[in-house]
């Protein structure tokens, strides 16, 4: 157990692509904690995909041991949370957990909106936050600029803030040192009744279900009974450790420690993020408020692409599940598609995310059908319910209204992409809700619908700024508003998969928009193929895919029936990849690439 | 036709004879030819005729329906080599009382001096690869004649031979529909009693291939355009009384090419030379035969009886698949009594029935045909056909 005075628990908050991560791989560099040897880059991010698309999804830890100037050895707990607006439930409850955050800010591009959403969570959790200017090795670092910013639009003190370059390593031992001397030690009672917080737990084959926690008061030993205070349910501690950033075994846990337990738990679901621990008997009673569990808020369906891979489907999905709480799946038939399911998520990166690992890790080809929110249906005979599904919108005249998710949007962008961005948030039916200036970064506050933000907003709107523009949200809650569902017929058959929620007035540009899109998208056939877009009998677009008129090998004799034979075989098997609608093959992509407006 | 023959026999038996040697490579070519400083012929004849032994031990008995030389460029061979393969193929196979021995020519000067030579030699059908009636298209194609000398190779041949067919190109770069029917029209105007026209293919591996890639190929029709000058083909070869019996043939009515009618109905052929491809039908089952595609690999391999690089047995479905996208690239069609009792397989006939809907295919007397709207999307009515 480690004197309280000597522990300092902290998080870093910033936004994407700030540096987070190589800064958090120098700190374990600098104070020896991972050996060279096992060193590698993003040295907290475990998954494949943290890696490649260079963001982290689930909340890491580790202990560092570190010998500060004044002569003492100080245990540094790190908890790395995702940049990500999808998880800011990920970052909300690990805050909870420290007492300080490092506010890491590139010196070369300045505040963004990621880093506003993050800091005010700090803010919110009481932190004690150490600005840090990162990447001060490049020609465009202005570290003058961005500490006023930093003051003007988060209103903290940066006079102190710490110059580094986690790339060269410049001020990293000056960051450890603001560790140890500006943020607070941990405050709580080691013979008062074991109170810890469950900080996360995920899934690990070889040992069950691993939990996060954080001490506040009293002392966990290994083989002590344990109570979940939220569930009531018991168990035996196994194993108790700290991450370095390996699981490493420790004989007990004190006031201020931050490290795992281990206790026969089958699945992440018995487990409650933000839950109470305490022991068996003897126990507190005082719990921690707890944390609201997160909600998914996007929707959609993933059918395989093989019909009878629908079971290994199930069998990935499941698995997946039991690490992700806040991911939720239901079966879903589509007339369509066949069986699948549908999916709720976090947002759409968590998507992506759950999509590619299954296809990845389990190898199976998938549909993703488009996105969609939560819709409340308000019947004319007084009942109500949810709508995940635009396929399952009941008939027009049984509804009498219908309410829709609305977000409140924060977009920080250089002054010469604001017009661009403010007509992108018009478009997408947006409210201006506030317009300030920080420098020459706008900041613009919108309310929007979720629905025009699920699909594809974010990659609109990294594209009509080139990339410099930031963006967060948070919910604001239902609002009525006129919507239709919007149908698409092919061939004169409706495609379920393919039916969206739009406003009425947005309906027929977008219903245009997507037949034109399929139009290219759907190869042609040896028949021509209407493709109609329609609200209730009514069509509202139409485009027809011409026939194939040539598709014939010129010259084909003796010497090319064998590879022409094994030219047809690629091209069945590339046939496999579609699904079939009455007569129609339409590619597995369409599903989601009709949806993109380019507006 | 009257078949009294074996089934196997249902579509004739052949004999393809691969002369792999070019003057020059033409940018648009994906077959195997080679430019080579000396030949020695002798060399090749006694492979060849090594390869002809081998083939014949394993079909006794058999009647040739045709011999086709091609290439590569077989009028760079010597008439006395041509002369002594149909001779040896003579010494172990009955000739088909019309046997058609068709040798392919360039209708360049130096060939054409050969032509009295090979008629001697017992060749009966001559088939020149013109490819364009105009010079910049010519140059612009590669080939090394002009269409004076094309001309000229064209009377000397219709003079010597009973049979003449010759090649065109269309829906060459910058070439117009109404370039391409004046070019066909003087074509007809020649009287050649059949005509092999096929649209420009961009094949990768080849000179063209490399320039399409790199966008330097400019001036093909689009597609649209490129479908108006097949369809217009058709109807003008049909007018002049040379009616499409394949995707890219055309002939008087009796002057098919009796040895590529063989590929298209799958029946059997011998295939010797570099590259070559055959088809036997044994007591044991039908085989695909390849050889080396390498003349240097070849040619020793051959003279000491190992001439075939690979031999597979064909299984029943891929005789199918053969026998689909072969056959419906004929007029006739293929005999569905034939695909039931050779094959025994019965077709799908809903995606018949949903073909012949859409006027794409069509059943008539047992056999099925793609109809001439059918036949320019063959490729897609195979993807629906060929069993998986």
């Amino acid at each position: 157990m480690t004197d309280l005075k000597h522990i300092r628990n902290f998080s870093i908050v910033a936004h994407i692509d700030h540096g987070k991560s190589t800064l958090a791989d120098r700190l374990i560099q600098e104070t020896n904690t991972v050996s060279l040897r096992d060193m590698k880059e993003q040295m907290l991010d475990s998954m494949d995909i943290e890696r490649e698309r260079g963001i982290t999804i689930k909340a890491n830890t580790v202990r560092i041991e570190y010998k500060a100037d004044d002569g003492e050895t100080y245990i540094l707990n790190l908890i790395d949370t995702p940049g990500h607006v999808d998880f800011a439930y990920e970052v909300s409850r690990s805050m909870r957990a420290v007492e300080g955050s490092l506010l890491v800010v590139d010196s070369t591009q300045g505040v963004e909106a990621q880093t506003l959403a993050n800091v005010y969570q700090a803010i919110d959790a009481d932190h004690e936050i150490v600005p840090i200017l990162n990447k001060i090795d490049l020609p465009a670092s202005d570290c003058d600029r961005v500490a006023e910013q930093i003051e003007d639009v988060i209103g903290i003190d940066a006079s102190g803030a710490i110059q580094v370059s986690a790339k060269t390593g410049q001020g990293i031992h000056e960051t450890l040192e603001a560790i140890v001397q500006h943020l607070p030690a941990p405050k709580g009672n080691a013979d008062a009744p074991l109170k810890a917080m469950l900080v996360d737990s995920w899934y690990d084959s070889y040992l069950g279900v691993i939990v996060l926690i954080r001490v506040i008061d009293g002392k966990l030993k290994k083989g002590e009974r344990i109570r979940m205070i939220s569930t009531n349910a018991v168990y035996p501690v196994d194993r108790i450790g700290v991450f370095t950033p390996q699981m490493v075994p420790i004989d007990e846990l004190g006031p201020g420690e931050i490290g795992f337990l281990t206790a026969s738990i089958k699945q992440v679901r018995d487990t409650r993020v933000g839950d109470t621990i305490t022991h068996e008997k003897k126990g507190t009673t005082d719990a921690l408020p707890g944390f609201k569990p997160a909600q998914p808020v996007v929707f959609c369906g993933l059918f395989p692409v093989d019909a009878a891979e629908f079971e290994d489907l199930r069998d990935s999905i499941e698995k997946l599940a039991l690490n992700d709480a806040s991911f939720s799946y239901e079966m879903e038939t589509s007339a369509a598609l066949g069986f699948g399911f549908r999916c709720g998520f976090l947002g759409l990166l968590h998507l992506e995310v759950i999509r590619d690992r299954i296809e990845r890790e389990y190898n199976i080809d998938l549909i993703t059908t488009a996105p969609s929110v939560i819709y409340h249906i308000f019947m004319r005979d007084g009942t109500q319910f949810e709508l995940h599904n635009p396929a399952d919108m009941p008939d027009l005249s049984t509804v009498d209204h219908l309410e829709e998710p609305r977000i409140k949007a924060t977009i920080l962008v250089p002054d010469e992409y604001l017009g661009d961005v403010l007509k992108l948030c018009q478009d997408r039916r947006g409210i201006q809700l506030d317009l300030t200036y920080a420098g020459s970064r706008a900041m613009v506050v919108y309310d929007l619908p979720l629905n025009e933000v699920v699909f594809d907003f974010y990659d609109r709107l990294k594209s009509v700024t080139k990339g410099y523009a930031s963006f967060d949200y948070q919910m604001l809650g239902y609002r009525e508003d006129n919507l239709v569902k919007m149908s698409i017929l092919v061939n004169d058959e409706p495609v379920d998969a393919l039916s969206t929620m739009v406003h009425r007035d947005r309906a027929e540009m977008r219903g245009r928009a997507m037949v034109e899109k399929l139009k290219d998208l759907i190869p042609r056939h040896m028949f021509k193929i209407p493709i109609q877009a329609a609200i209730g009998g009514k069509v509202i677009a139409r485009e027809t895919l011409s026939a194939l008129r040539k598709d014939v090998t010129a010259k084909c004799y003796g010497g090319d029936a064998t590879r022409k034979k094994k030219l047809l075989e690629k091209q069945k098997a590339g046939k496999k990849k579609m699904r079939q609608f009455g007569k129609v093959d339409i590619p597995q992509e369409a599903f989601i690439s009709a949806l993109k407006m380019d507006d | 036709m009257a078949h009294l023959l074996e089934n196997w026999q249902i579509g004739g038996f052949g004999l393809y004879v691969h002369w792999p040697f070019c003057q020059s490579k033409c940018p648009y070519c994906d077959f195997n030819s080679h430019v080579v400083a000396s030949i020695d012929h002798d060399a090749w004849l006694n492979a060849y005729v090594a390869e002809i032994d081998r083939y014949a031990a394993e079909t006794p008995d058999r009647i040739l329906s045709s011999i086709y030389f091609g290439g590569g460029t077989p009028s760079l061979m010597a008439p006395a080599t041509v002369g002594a393969i149909i001779k040896r193929a003579a010494r172990h196979w009955t000739f088909a009382n019309d046997i058609e021995i068709t040798l392919e020519a360039n209708p360049g000067s130096i060939e054409a001096r050969n032509f009295a030579g090979y008629k001697a030699a017992g060749v009966n059908r001559i088939s020149i690869g013109i490819q364009a009636l105009n010079d910049t298209d010519l140059k612009r194609l590669g080939r090394l004649h002009s269409v004076d000398e094309a001309q000229r190779a064209l009377s000397l041949a219709k003079a010597l031979f009973d049979r003449v067919s010759f090649d065109l190109i269309y829906a060459r770069q910058d070439q117009t529909l109404d370039a391409w029917r004046t070019e066909l029209e003087t074509a007809l105007d020649y009287g050649p009693d059949h005509l092999s026209l096929y649209q420009l293919t961009i094949e990768p591996g080849t000179a063209f291939g490399a320039r399409f890639d790199a966008g330097k190929l400019r001036g093909l029709p689009e597609e649209d355009l490129a479908t108006d000058m097949y369809f217009m083909t058709q109807s003008t070869c049909e007018t002049a009384g040379l009616p499409a019996y394949e995707v890219s043939n055309h002939a008087k009515p009796g002057q098919e090419s009796q040895h590529n009618l063989i590929y298209w109905r799958s029946g059997d052929w011998v295939g010797i030379g570099p590259g070559a491809h055959g088809r036997l039908t044994l007591n044991d089952g039908r085989y695909a035969t390849e050889t080396a595609l390498a003349p240097t690999i070849w040619l020793p391999a051959a003279a000491s009886g190992r001439g075939e690089s690979q031999r597979a047995a064909l299984p029943r479905d891929e005789q199918v698949t053969e026998l689909l996208l072969m056959g419906l690239r004929t007029v006739e069609g293929i005999d569905l009594r034939r695909l039931e009792s050779q094959h025994g397989t019965t077709i799908n006939f809903n995606k018949i029935n949903e073909l012949s809907s859409i006027d794409l295919v069509e059943v008539a007397d047992h056999m099925l045909k793609a109809t001439d709207k059918g036949r320019p999307v063959l490729n897609g009515i195979l993807r629906e056909l060929v069993p998986d």
